[in-house]
């Protein structure tokens, strides 16, 4: 069962061959067993997990289910949930308790849903490794010794050692695909503003997006379903007809599903800082694709290599100014002992924040500080729309670009911890679609073998022109009929 | 030396919309603390904003009224800064486009001891759309300070005029002026007391005669005309005292003490914040079309520039006449509800701007709460139309109606107003006064007018003061010659 597709799951709480209580209760068992080594979980509450698969249990009998009623998620803790520890993996949150719901919280709870647990994080979602949160990093399940990737390794982990049936993540920068690189699953982020923000602990407004985190494309088509739509708290949602993100799934099957589809290759995507072995699986999933009709076109994304640069200007900008509340004022940790004022300030934030999030507070202020601004902020936002420029021509020559999500598989605990900007860079494929606002997806190709023998996941990107989900979630289908890398699961954790 | 001093304004008008300005919360006054602060208010993680619509038609009518620009597109910005009563750590306001561009309004300055009054257009820079922080509360408990979020987020207006008025006279003048603009047009309720204009204002001087700008000290926080007056007298002579004994004036913030009527800084602008501006990443940039403007217009009352051009052009107004009583919404407003229920424009104007101003100033009444309704002053005003009373009687009714004791017919009746207009009678009474006054008689036939005079009031006197004054001197007249 907890290899089942949410489908599966749905018709076997459809058909009373299991209730939403044990299913629930099967996946709390597991997060028993494993969460203590992988430390997915930050917030328990088996309580209020049950009462929701009672009152699953309940709208199943009534006969009133949707597809995801009475399924178990994990929610990434950036969301706040009504009742729930809110922590966004920071110290700062510790103690904070959500006294409202995210717009996404609130969309699973409206369908039914079961909310297994918050997931870990990196520290306000800073970071690409999980090793930035407050409640300690996250093993990645493949390997013990190695991380699953950030910001959402909670998830990444909850969703690859099956500690659920899916989670939910967000992506800043690459915080869904990167995981989903390194723990073997598929994870989508959406056009930008497509699912409402209203609740969702901003890091940098203009670039944040909630995304499904699950086993299979069909899995994030379903939860699309949910997540998506318009949503008037948040003034960048998108008024957009709500769309079945699946409409399309059953019709990618038979000998060449995809034929006439363009799919473009960036050549900067396949050049320096591209491990071998990953880049080897990448061309080995095009080449299925080719099988699958798909035609490739080499394309070229000439500002790829300002991406990061860009990045690391407009996020922590956007962010320095975010993490402004959190003065010890009125919730969130404060000192126990100040002076004055600006002591109490001082003295919170410096004890309330973690070193990867000083570090962007201090860049941000600093590229917004007067006489700094046009140099960086200002220069980041015109080349940022040169990014942007660069993906409107490709997607002239092509439907869809595939390249690698991550240059390395999942590296081990502590290797980058001290060195950011090697650890910026495993963002380096991921961070344009964030900039440009563009849908990127990352779907389990293979495995690459590490030197100590545990073969570690590689994904595939996916990026698509805006609005495409529904497109890209066909062809990640397409792929996932002829393969079965996405059914792989962590060797022990059975 | 002879110095000039240059002023401009800001002023923070708070918007009279029912919700804040990013949140659905309350924006009534006085409430208990923090009542009124919704999730967005406090500023709990993952919160946004999103933007009230009627605070932008507020902003539009505004820029309407002043004739100004209205940008297509505008653009909140943050503004970043640390205080326990800004709850996100930084304010949302407009910076470099702000909703509302250049605008002038005209104002009228009232004669001073040796000046005549004049008007003056003075030039607004623009206008901006932003929200306001909460207050800080200092011994509510014993040794903490509290701090109430109801106001955080409360709907302002900045509205910032060039450096164009020359006294303390022309600052006042513009400042009531517009505080009467905002009323009329029905965007803010105009209440000083409780904040909801608030005026900034930034005095220098510089030697007659010289372009160039002086050094300017910005006077903080005015909530009442009055302090204002005193505030720039008192810090202009400062600055020319300053400057006089060979000082340097420092860029700084100052505020007024009402209870000595100085000025003191605050804190200087070296200490100034580096606010670090960027573009709200949570709002979308503000679209006012053409269609926007169109339909807050069709909305929009008559402004008082176009009433008062009209009440000088239906009415036959004086142009002092028109401008006075369109000073002011609820006076212009009394003023058409009087001539509309009957009475004539002028004697209207000049009962309006005599015994009922005089009234109401005696009294510190607003016209709005003036126990004389315009109905009552149209109804009285007939009666002298018509001749039923004279303009003392008048005043006598007048005054009984301040004081409630009925309606206009009633009081002629129980007083016993009424004018005599029997020609007959008159007559009568006439005869009686010529024949009892030989002697006047004979004065006025040796060619002493005084004494025509004499004899109108003997008359007047004789009916008790009831007779037509017109006719008592028409038939007088006839009987003498």
């Amino acid at each position: 069962m907890i290899n089942s597709s949410l489908n599966t799951l749905s018709q076997m709480l459809a058909s009373k061959q299991i209730s939403s209580v044990e299913m629930t209760n099967t996946f709390l068992a597991r997060i028993q067993q494993y969460n203590p080594s992988i430390n997915a979980y930050i917030a328990l509450d088996e309580q209020k997990t049950l009462a929701q698969a009672q009152a699953a249990d309940a709208k199943i009998a009534a006969g009133n289910a949707e597809p995801l009623t009475g399924i178990p998620f994990a929610q990434k803790d950036i969301f706040c949930a009504k009742g729930w520890k809110t922590t966004c993996g920071s110290k700062m949150l510790a103690n904070f308790v959500a006294p409202y719901d995210a717009h996404v919280i609130s969309q699973f709870d409206a369908v039914g849903a079961v909310n297994l647990g918050k997931t870990n994080m990196d520290e306000f979602a800073m970071g690409s490794s999980n090793e930035t949160s407050y409640f300690g990093g996250v093993k990645n399940p493949w390997d013990f010794d190695r991380v699953p990737g950030g910001s959402s390794g909670g998830s990444a982990a909850a969703v690859a050692a099956r500690l659920c049936a899916a989670a939910t993540g967000t992506d800043t920068g690459g915080s869904i695909r990167q995981p989903a690189s390194l723990c073997g699953f598929t994870g989508l982020k959406p056009t930008y503003g497509l699912v409402s923000r209203y609740g969702m602990i901003a890091f940098a407004s203009s670039l944040d997006q909630a995304g499904p985190m699950a086993k299979s494309a069909e899995d994030c088509a379903l939860m699309m379903n949910v997540m998506a739509g318009f949503d008037a708290r948040d003034s960048t949602s998108l008024n957009r007809p709500k769309e079945d993100y699946t409409r399309g799934l059953s019709g990618v099957t038979g000998d060449q599903p995809l034929k006439g589809l363009r799919i473009g290759l960036p050549k900067e995507y396949f050049a320096e800082g591209l491990e071998a072995s990953v880049a080897k699986v990448v061309q080995e999933a095009i080449a299925e694709y080719r099988k699958l009709g798909a035609e490739t076109v080499e394309i070229s994304l000439p500002n790829s290599h300002l991406s990061i640069p860009v990045y690391y200007v407009l996020a922590p900008a956007e962010a320095s100014s975010n993490l402004s509340r959190y003065d010890g004022v009125r919730y969130g940790h404060r000192a126990a002992e100040y002076d004055d004022l600006m002591d109490m300030y001082m003295k919170s934030r410096a004890e309330g924040f973690g070193a990867e999030v000083k570090r962007r507070i201090l860049i941000g202020t600093y590229v917004l500080s007067a006489g700094y601004y046009d140099a960086y902020y200002l220069k980041a936002q015109q080349i940022r729309r040169l990014i942007v420029q660069d993906f409107t021509e490709a997607f002239k020559q092509c439907d869809i670009i595939m390249g690698p999500t991550a240059p390395s598989t999942a590296f081990k605990a502590g290797e980058k911890a001290d060195d950011p900007v090697a650890m910026y860079l495993q963002d380096v494929y991921t961070i344009a679609t964030n900039l440009a606002g563009l849908p990127g997806m990352s779907i389990p190709a293979g495995f690459a073998p590490s030197h100590l023998g545990k073969p570690l996941p590689v994904g595939l990107q996916l990026i698509g022109n805006y609005f495409d989900e529904a497109r890209m979630l066909d062809v990640a289908h397409a792929y996932q009929q002829v393969s079965d890398w996405h059914t792989h699961m962590p060797v022990g954790l059975e | 030396m002879e110095w000039e001093v240059v002023i401009g304004l800001e002023t923070h008008t708070q918007l009279k919309t029912k919700t804040k300005i990013f949140s659905g919360a309350s924006t009534t006054y006085g409430a208990e603390p923090n009542t009124q602060a919704c999730e967005v208010s406090i500023a709990l993680p993952g919160v946004l904003p999103v933007l009230n619509k009627q605070a932008v038609e507020c902003a539009i009518q505004f820029g309407l009224a002043i004739d100004a620009d209205i940008a297509p597109r505008s653009v909140f910005a943050r503004k970043n800064y640390f205080y326990p009563d800004l709850p996100k750590g930084y304010q949302i306001s407009q910076y470099e486009l702000p909703v509302v561009g250049k605008g002038k309004l005209t104002i009228q300055v009232p004669p001073g001891k040796n000046t005549e009054a004049y008007e003056k257009t003075i030039h607004i820079t623009r206008a901006h759309l932003e929200e306001d922080a909460g207050k800080s509360v200092h011994g509510a408990v014993e040794g903490m300070s509290g701090i109430d979020l109801n106001r955080a987020g409360t709907p302002l207006l900045e509205i910032v005029t060039e450096p164009d008025m020359r006294s303390a006279a022309e600052a006042v003048a513009y400042a009531k002026k517009l505080h009467e603009l905002v009323q009329w047009i029905g965007i803010c309720d105009g209440n000083m007391q409780e904040g909801s204009f608030r005026c900034d204002v930034n005095v220098s001087v510089r030697p007659k005669g010289t372009e160039k700008l002086g050094t300017r000290r910005e006077i903080k926080n005015l909530n009442s005309f009055k302090f204002m007056q005193q505030a720039i007298e008192y810090e202009t002579q400062w600055q020319i005292d300053t400057l006089e004994d060979g000082g340097k004036i420092q860029q700084a913030t100052v505020l007024f003490n009402p209870d000595t009527g100085e000025t003191r800084a605050m804190r200087s602008k070296e200490e100034a914040n580096d606010y670090r501006y960027f573009p709200d990443p949570d709002l979308l940039p503000l679209i006012v079309t053409e269609e926007d403007k169109a339909r807050v217009k069709a909305t929009m009352p008559e402004l008082p520039e176009a009433m008062k051009a009209r009440f000088e052009a239906d009415y036959g107004l004086s142009t002092y006449d028109a401008a006075a009583l369109t000073a002011s919404r609820t006076m212009a407003d009394y003023f058409v509800s009087v001539v509309q229920a009957g009475a004539e424009a002028k004697p209207a104007a000049n009962w309006m701007m005599g015994a009922l101003s005089a009234k109401l100033n005696a009294e510190e009444k607003a016209t709005a709460d003036s126990p004389v309704s315009a109905l009552q002053l149209a109804q009285l005003l007939k009666r002298i139309q018509d001749n039923t009373i004279s303009n003392n009687a008048a005043k006598q009714v007048f005054e009984a109606l301040w004081l409630g004791e009925g309606e206009v017919d009633e009081i002629i009746a129980t007083k016993g107003l009424k004018q005599e207009s029997d020609s007959g009678a008159i007559e009568a009474i006439i005869d009686g006064v010529l024949a009892a006054n030989p002697a006047m008689v004979e004065e006025f036939k040796a060619g002493k007018e005084k004494a025509f005079n004499a004899l109108v009031g003997q008359a007047m006197k004789a009916s008790k003061g009831k007779a037509n004054p017109a006719q008592v001197n028409e038939i007088l007249k006839k009987k003498l010659t």
